[in-house]
């Protein structure tokens, strides 16, 4: 798949950085409003599959080869399954909540009613969040890319 | 610590080890595949015998107290039940996981020569290790929607298994075969928790068990929970990616553990979520025209005739598709269909004696013919897997030497594989139902309680099994004695590992047959007792 | 008939197509689609099921109070969604592969191919 004109590339390069900065807001935020790991992971490999429509998938792949996005989906999944593990260390059961309410960085005890709350909050749960979020990110957009590459090389080939 | 404490740590906690354990090391593989083969191999066979070590210790604990076993995850004890994800593990559930844990450690083995010169085995590692995850996970849960789960990623990992070879292209398309089939069941079944869960606001086994009343919209998600369950585990009508899939895949025995698994979750459905309505009467049937029939249909009436006549078909034509194939592996997986159908006769058999249902303690009460069909099913559950794994693995071993399956093309190679000829020789006599192997047993149990249902239905049972005895008579015929041919005069006999496998799994089923009362005892009847008795699947919440 | 009843409706028009383009067509990629009509019919009636009358979001947080819908069906078509995702991507992977070795998407052909 060959790249577009100058013109949407460079519309590409304006919108990129925003898109990418929704995405991790929403994956930063999801113990408090809607969204969490997946949700923010895709908006995120939305934004990188536009520069793959847009440069052109040959150029990308010489650019971030595969073997970097599966390092760093395969740290996503390690660190997720890990912060289960500590809860069977730490706590009581796998899986358990070890960090909530201990003044940590992710501590901060939260008062039980109708407040606002803050993002200090909810012990394990946001840093699980980043764990699916870049799980998300690098596996879809190694999905893209690998589609994208493969059949402009059908059509090479053909 | 102490050894003692260490133990009853590792026990208490083993039913999420069991699941967690492969899938740590599903995602450290090719982080360690980037330093060296051999060290990748040795990681790989230590994480399946760790899992093993907790499959045995957990099992060996449940068989031999009889009690049940309740996992909480995220909390210390159920205190708030209704919000919460359980693994329940009672002597069913044991007796399957063994099953597993015996199939992986073989499956694992095998593969460690058969793929010496074939690239990318870092991901065929990852996925096996995802699978027997997925498997064990798919044996152990208490919560619908958690096995839901898991079935798909038994699945996803299964087709990506099947689609290995990707030169060759019969193999990518068997695997879209069994994955679009696949899909389908499964969307069917996350249809049938939908709707129980919009009736009942409960997703746990146990809950829905306690309080489920047999309403219209009932009787719609078990009719789905069936179709979907029946499309996974391969019975006729909805079989067909099973001679594709089979035949095509480098590791044909994980995909038996994961049909015995489908097949695992019909019963527990069957029996223990619709169990306490299983001797209901069914008083009106209304049709729409403004005529008002009356039937008085048994619900167990309905449900066991209608599960006998798509067993006695899936063995009709499970059998009688394999007299004609002309492809090894093709015909072990027409087998594997036929066996599947033996089990469904024999649940189905036990299905129609139930009698009625003690509300007190929740107990089914069957009659003495319906427990012995039950025994008879469950028990060849266990001895089928490893009589076709058997088969499947000397059928490996056979394309790994000459890289040919077609029944046409091989010969005469009793002279150079006599391991082999002695291994294929215990699995047919296996197969067939002969005395010394574990498939008498297990199949006279079959014959002799469908019997006392209807003589027609052990009739078509033993005419099967003699097609079956015949069929792999000529197989054994045409591959192995004969002429020598001329471009198989070098082969040698397959490398040790392999036969190590091979070894391992014919051992079990030659201790399995000589001394069948000591397994039935330990190992079914507590998974007898766990099907029928209900209420102690529910005290456990 | 009220209208509360439409999104029902469309959850069996939804299912009944997609088992009709399952089925029946020969395209694989029309299959394929079928498939994801299938299960956005699923997913639709997950979420159906968690409506209570003129309710609000279920966020705990500086709510401005009256009932909630459910959250625990949310979370379940979410985990369903993803698995859709997955499956989708697979078997999209698989048909370009198959259309490389046999140069043609036709059920029929590919069949007789094979024996």
């Amino acid at each position: 798949m060959s790249g577009m004109s100058r013109i949407v590339k460079t519309i590409t390069n304006i919108t990129l950085p925003l898109i990418v900065i929704y995405g991790l807001y929403i994956i930063l935020h999801g113990h408090l409003t809607p969204g969490g790991g997946f949700q923010g992971g895709a908006v995120v490999a939305s934004g990188l599959a536009m520069i793959v429509v847009s440069y052109g998938s040959v150029w990308t792949m010489k650019k971030i080869k595969e073997k970097k996005l599966s390092t760093l989906e395969s740290i996503g999944a390690i660190s997720f399954i890990g912060l289960a593990f500590l809860g069977l260390l730490y706590g009581t059961k796998f899986f358990d909540n070890w960090f909530a309410n201990s003044g940590g960085m992710f501590g901060d005890i939260v008062s039980y009613g109708n407040t606002a709350a803050t993002i200090n909050s909810a012990g394990v749960l946001p840093l699980m969040n980043i764990a699916v979020g870049l799980k998300v990110i690098a596996g879809l957009f190694a999905i893209v890319l690998v589609m994208a590459y493969a059949t402009s090389k059908v059509k090479r080939e053909a | 610590m102490s050894t003692d404490g260490i133990l009853t740590f590792l026990l208490q906690h083993s039913p999420a080890l069991i699941v967690a354990v492969p899938l740590l090391g599903a995602f450290l593989t090719p982080i360690i595949g980037k330093i060296n083969d051999k060290i990748r191999n040795l990681f790989v066979i230590i994480i399946v015998l760790l899992t093993s070590f907790f499959v045995f210790l957990l099992s060996s604990n449940i068989l031999s107290n009889g009690s049940i076993r309740t996992y909480v995850f995220g909390a210390a004890s159920a205190n708030n039940p209704v919000i919460r994800i359980f693994f329940q593990v009672d002597g069913l559930n044991a007796f399957m996981i063994i099953i597993g844990a015996i199939l992986s450690i073989v499956a694992v083995l095998f593969s460690f020569r058969y793929l010496k010169e074939y690239t990318g085995q870092d991901k065929f590692y990852t996925l096996v290790l995802l699978m027997i995850a997925g498997m064990f996970g798919m044996m152990l849960t208490g919560d619908m929607f958690n096995f839901f789960v898991f079935l798909e990623i038994t699945s996803i990992a299964s087709c990506a298994l099947i689609a290995f070879w990707t030169s060759k292209g019969e193999s990518v398309y068997a695997g879209l075969k069994y994955i679009v089939i696949s899909t389908i069941g499964a969307l069917f079944i996350l249809f049938a928790i939908a709707i129980l869960y919009g009736q009942y606001n409960a997703l746990n086994m146990g809950f829905l068990a306690a309080s489920i009343q047999y309403t219209f919209l009932d009787k719609v998600a078990l009719v789905l929970l069936i179709s979907g369950l029946a499309m996974k585990a391969g019975i006729v009508p909805m079989h067909m990616w099973m001679p594709d899939a089979y035949g095509r895949a480098p590791i044909s025995i994980l995909l038996v553990g994961a049909t015995q698994a489908s097949l695992y979750a019909l019963f527990r459905m069957v029996f223990t979520v619709y169990g306490s309505h299983l001797a209901d009467i069914l008083r009106h049937i209304k049709f729409r025209f403004f005529v008002t029939i009356e039937f008085d249909i048994t619900l167990n009436g309905i449900l066991g005739v209608l599960i006998i006549i798509l067993a006695l078909f899936t063995i009709i034509i499970g059998v009688f598709m394999a007299l004609k194939q002309s492809d090894f592996k093709r015909l072990i997986a027409f087998a594997a269909v036929a066996e599947i159908g033996y089990m469904l006769l024999a649940i189905g058999a036990a299905i129609i004696t139930i009698s009625e249902i003690d509300t007190e303690t929740g107990t089914i009460i069957l009659s003495e013919v319906g427990v012995n069909s039950l025994k008879g099913g469950l028990f060849h559950i266990i001895n089928d897997a490893l009589d076709i794994g058997l088969m499947f693995l000397v059928a490996g071993a056979i394309y790994y030497v000459t890289k040919e399956t077609s029944l046409n093309k091989l010969g005469g190679l009793a002279r150079n594989m006599k391991y082999t000829t002695i291994f294929f020789l215990i699995g047919l006599f296996a197969v067939a139902g002969i005395p010394p192997m574990n498939g008498f047993a297990s199949k006279l149990l079959i014959y002799e309680s469908t019997y006392e249902i209807n003589p027609i239905l052990s009739i078509i049972a033993i005419m099967c099994s003699i097609l079956l005895l015949a069929m792999f008579v000529k197989v054994f015929h045409s591959i192995f004695l004969g002429p020598k041919q001329e471009k198989f005069e070098k082969i040698r006999e397959v490398p040790k590992s392999m036969l190590i496998a091979m070894a391992i799994i014919s051992c079990i089923i030659i201790i399995f047959g000589l001394f069948p009362d000591i397994i039935l005892q330990n190992i079914i009847e507590p998974a007898a007792n766990a099907l029928i008795n209900n209420g102690l699947y529910i005290g456990g919440i | 008939m009220e209208v509360f009843n439409i999104p029902f409706i469309a959850v069996i028009s939804l299912v009944i197509i997609g088992l009709y383009a399952v089925i029946f067509k020969r395209n694989l990629i029309k299959i394929v689609i079928g498939i994801t009509l299938i299960e956005s019919g699923v997913n639709l009636f997950l979420i159906t099921l968690s409506y209570r009358e003129n309710s609000i979001a279920p966020i705990y947080t500086n709510n401005p109070g009256g009932v909630m819908s459910l959250p625990v069906p949310q979370a379940l078509t979410l985990t369903s969604i993803v698995i859709g995702v997955a499956v989708l991507a697979l078997m999209l992977s698989l048909i370009v592969h198959i259309f490389r070795h046999y140069k043609t998407l036709n059920v029929t052909k590919i069949r007789g191919d094979d024996e």
